[in-house]
């Protein structure tokens, strides 16, 4: 390399790094899913998993803590197929989607990202015309199966331009808490006391408490760009998601912000399984550790972050992280 | 020269509004305060206005207006009331929950109900609905308990008030959709994204977004309803009576005479001076209401621009 | 992926129908306000479409060619025979009449507002005086006409009695009033369009070394003139549809009656009636009582506010965004000019 190049970005590195039971060089194309099933390592995590998934749906909070250094699969994507109109944009992607990891999809424009994961809590629906062939699974259950707004709140997602509501930041925190309900029953009006707690444990795992803690009745869009962005992260994280997604979401802040969320993004690995979709190959360096390179809607390489940037196996792969193309 | 047209648009309400309280004072100035309280039948007292004295020493200018100001706040108050209930319901339903075969009808059924004249609109509530209102609810034993007082037939409250919201409700779905379409759909899908349903969001979000609009609209409708003359005077009744709401479920079949449907009742009598200056005082009284109501709405938006809702 | 291309399926053969999402699920009070949304959105269309065949009804069986030719006549047989002729032709004079002082006085200010608004209190006071005459009850606007009218020195609009006192009552008159009426519409329609226009084009006239007025005439005038005709139009439908003006300031005459002279200016001068006092007269609430008659008026007066109203929609057809067609329908000033 010449000396004009930058240093290759460096990965960001936490106290803890999770570690996988399974061989981490296996490509999940054209293998059974079950291969990826991660096998864990104490009796906790598959019961908890588990009761998770049961108490979610009669509308409690409470959840066991996964241990940090283990990695469970949360969401399994099979042979998904995605259109719009009568184009295909997304074809037969296969995926894990696992807590305690970052996964990264990255790609040029057009390659089929961002609606792979907008796929993954069915906003995809919300436009006229798309279709979906193939499963996405969350812990074992098809989606499509699922009460819809059941989903979005164990599948969150932060959008590429942060998005407050034109509410306080506590109300905007609180927005999605005040809506939670057993199907079919009412809602409990919840007092802002008895909310407080939560609001407040939101805005520390996003990283924004500090900053706020004075005056959580300022208006959420007299904040800055990037405090706007963690807010809707500490928004999507309220209602305790089981996934986390993130649609390029440092593309609109600066790189101080950007920074402030990607140590956020790893920091939240161990509690939330999470996918972010990203154009910047060295933000994925950063943050990742599974990448998926698509390109075209197809699922070129999928591998971890050391072995995909360096040393991919596949000749597209190589030219995209290469820089010939993007 | 343009500048001198458009400041003629100026002139013209300067000498309306001066000519309105010009000629209106004198009646106010006759009764006073008492102008706008209780006191007798106004539709007597009126006629007494056009046979008193020519003698301008002399005019007669006796009026207790509160009958025609109790039912104009009534009519106004209940069509706007019902009308904006209809209105934030049909918004919701055009914009978010109609199938998009529906909304192709339901555009063109908003413009028609706002392009029907108020004329026919009275007509077809006089010929129409008065005899099946009076047929369905007005018993005998109904006109037989307010027979000393009123006498009670399909033209009345009821009828008003909702043919005055059918006519006022196109206005306020208008402003209403057209500003529920300028919510950013950052945060209609961003509130999805968050698994909350369609109504909630519409609720929580998006409607809160367009007070400021919602506000214009109650504005707008209620200075339609206030200024309609016509169609009231075509299907209130026979007399300026005040509704009575303490008289149980009759009030809602007594008759009403709004403000401006008096001034087209008695406009024959125009050319009594006495009856002229009291026409023009009711005048002022709807101008006044329409500009409180404008200033109003502006004090009512500033404290919402706070949280970035556009006013 | 290695290897052959796969051939997926077309879309739709596995697009299955799906509801959005499950409202089966929604808390109680979520799914009585989407049954309320719907209830009310279809009841609207029922309302509207009851008025309409109420009013076909009606009108068919009422109406007959003879009635479109014949004039009104008065007394006992008026039930039984005479047309509205001097009515409609009146209803044709007043919308011409009125948009014919409306439509320059409304351009003129829709331009200066668009294109001088100099100083610019001015500008906001003339803004908020149109959007005044705009929410002035036209009784309020019709009763000052009939005072204004009356002076003396206006005399020469309408006829002057044998004692002295001028009518102030004539088509003239109900003219200029409608057209403070239909003002609002034009200088909101125009401006709407003028704000269209991209500011490049205005600085390549001027570029080209035109001065204002001729920038303004030749070139924007020109390119607004869809949206001018499209608020003309409208505010025909709005005067059409007018009665308090009408029953106070055009005199109250079954027939058009001339004030004497020349044949146009002594109809203008006189008085008469339109399609909606006509109504007005032969309802219940009138003296007329002939309710065949009043309906047959009705219904053709329903027809030509219709037609005005479809008209206006071809012309402004992909000039304006859905929402503000939306607004004009409602007869509304241009709302986002706030």
């Amino acid at each position: 390399m010449s000396p004009a190049t930058p240093p290759r970005a460096r990965r960001i590195a936490l106290d803890r790094e999770p570690t996988l039971a399974e061989d981490r060089h296996r490509s999940p194309l054209g293998h059974p899913i079950d291969e990826l099933r991660v096998a864990p390592p104490s009796g906790a995590a598959p019961p908890a998993a588990a009761s998770v998934s049961a108490s979610r749906r009669n509308g409690l909070q409470d959840r066991p803590s996964i241990p940090p250094a283990t990695v469970t699969e949360r969401m399994a994507i099979e042979a998904v197929s995605l259109a719009y109109g009568e184009k295909w944009v997304v074809r037969e992607v296969s995926l894990p989607v696992r807590q305690g990891e970052v996964l990264a999809l990255i790609g040029a424009s057009g390659s089929g990202k961002t609606t792979l994961l907008r796929s993954l809590n069915r906003l995809t629906e919300i436009t006229a015309g798309a279709t979906r062939a193939g499963r996405i699974a969350l812990d074992g259950q098809e989606i499509e199966s699922m009460e819809v707004n059941e989903l979005r709140r164990r599948v969150s997602m932060v959008f590429q331009q942060p998005n407050p509501f034109p509410m306080s930041i506590f109300e905007n925190v609180a927005y999605a808490l005040r809506e939670e309900h057993a199907p079919g029953r009412r809602r409990r009006r919840r007092s802002r006391r008895e909310l407080e707690p939560e609001v407040i444990d939101a805005l520390r795992r996003a990283g924004l408490y500090e900053e706020v803690a004075a005056d959580l009745d300022h208006p959420a869009l007299r904040l800055s760009g990037g405090q706007q962005q963690r807010l809707c992260i500490a928004r999507a994280l309220a209602v305790k998601p089981e996934v986390l997604l993130l649609d390029e979401p440092c593309s609109a802040l600066d790189p101080i912000s950007t920074a402030t969320i990607e140590q956020l993004i790893v920091g939240l690995r161990s509690d939330v399984a999470i996918v972010i979709v990203t154009h910047n190959l060295q933000q994925a360096m950063r943050v990742a550790d599974h990448v998926a390179f698509m390109h075209l809607g197809e699922l070129v390489e999928y591998g971890t972050s050391a072995q995909m940037f360096d040393s991919p196996r596949n000749q597209r792969t190589r030219d995209y992280v290469g820089g010939a193309f993007g | 020269m343009l500048g001198a047209l458009s400041v003629s648009v100026l002139a013209f309400i300067a000498l309306m509004a001066v000519t309105v309280f010009a000629k209106a004072w004198p009646s106010f100035a006759h009764n006073g305060i008492k102008w706008f309280f209780p006191g007798g039948d106004v539709d007597q007292q009126l006629g007494a206005i056009i046979q008193g004295p020519k003698d301008p020493a002399h005019y007669n200018y006796y009026l207790r207006a509160w009958p025609l100001i109790w039912d104009t706040i009534m009519t106004t108050g209940l069509a706007v009331a019902i009308a904006l209930v209809v209105s934030v319901l049909a918004a919701v339903f055009i914009v978010e929950l109609a199938p998009t075969s529906v909304r192709r009808t339901i555009d063109p059924v908003v413009r028609l109900l706002a392009a029907v004249p108020s004329v026919v609109y009275g007509l077809i509530g006089i010929l129409a609905i008065a005899p099946w209102l009076e047929r369905a609810f007005i018993s005998e034993q109904r006109k037989h308990s307010v027979h000393e007082v009123v006498q009670l037939t399909g033209s009345n409250l009821t009828l008003a008030v909702l043919i005055l919201a059918l006519m006022i409700t196109p206005i306020m779905v208008a402003i209403v959709v057209g500003a529920l379409e300028t919510v950013p759909r950052s945060w209609t899908e961003g509130s999805a994204a968050l698994g909350v349903n369609r109504w909630r969001t519409m609720w929580r979000v998006s409607l809160r977004t367009v007070r400021p609009a919602i506000l214009g609209a109650i504005v707008l409708a209620t200075a339609r309803a206030l200024g309609e003359a016509i169609m009231l005077s075509m299907v209130g009744g026979s007399r300026a009576f005040p509704v009575n709401p303490l008289d149980g479920t009759t009030f809602l079949f007594e008759p009403v005479r709004p403000l401006a449907a008096t001034i087209i009742v008695y406009i024959d009598g125009i050319s009594v001076v006495p009856l002229e200056q009291t026409l023009y005082a009711m005048a002022a009284v709807l101008l006044v209401s329409c500009a409180f109501l404008s200033l109003a709405a502006w004090a009512v938006k500033q404290p919402m621009k706070k949280y970035g809702i556009r006013t | 992926m290695a290897g052959e291309p796969h051939v997926l399926p077309s879309p739709a053969a596995v697009r299955k129908a799906r509801p959005r999402d499950s409202v089966g699920s929604w808390p109680l009070i979520d799914r009585v306000a989407f049954g309320l949304c719907w209830t009310v959105g279809i009841g609207l269309c029922v309302a509207a479409a009851a008025i309409i065949v109420f009013m076909f009804v009606k009108g068919i069986a009422y109406v007959r060619p003879s009635l479109l030719i014949e004039s009104p006549q008065a007394g006992a047989s008026e039930a039984t025979s005479g047309g509205f002729l001097d009515p409609l032709v009146g209803t044709l004079l007043l919308t011409a009449s009125g948009t014919a002082i409306a439509a320059p006085l409304g351009v003129a200010t829709a331009v200066w507002l668009s294109e001088y608004a100099r100083p610019a209190a001015l500008a906001r006071a003339v803004e908020s005086g149109v959007e005044t005459i705009a929410g002035s009850p036209s009784v309020v606007l019709a009763i000052f006409g009939l005072f204004v009218f009356s002076r003396p020195f206006l005399a020469f609009l309408s006829q002057t009695s044998a004692g002295g006192s001028v009518f102030g009552r004539s088509f003239l008159t109900a003219g200029a009033i409608m057209a403070m009426l239909a003002l609002p519409l034009i200088v909101g329609a125009t401006r709407e369009g003028l704000a269209q226009v991209p500011g490049h084009v205005r600085e390549a006239s001027y570029a080209l070394g035109k001065s204002k007025i001729t920038t303004i005439r030749k070139v924007l005038l020109p390119s607004v003139r869809p949206n001018i005709a499209g608020g003309v139009t409208l505010a025909m439908g709005r005067i059409v549809g007018d009665t308090a003006i009408v029953v106070i300031l055009l005199g109250a005459t079954l027939h058009l009656e001339g004030a004497g002279g020349p044949p146009i200016l002594s109809t203008l001068r006189g008085t008469g009636a339109t399609l909606t006092s006509y109504v007005k007269y032969n309802s219940p609430a009138g003296e007329g009582n002939a309710p065949e008659k009043a309906y047959a008026a009705a219904f053709v007066l329903l027809i030509m506010v219709l037609a005005l109203n479809a008209l206006v929609t071809r012309l402004t057809s992909g000039r304006e965004g859905r929402s503000d067609r939306f607004l004009a329908w409602a007869w509304l000033p241009n709302w986002r000019s706030r």
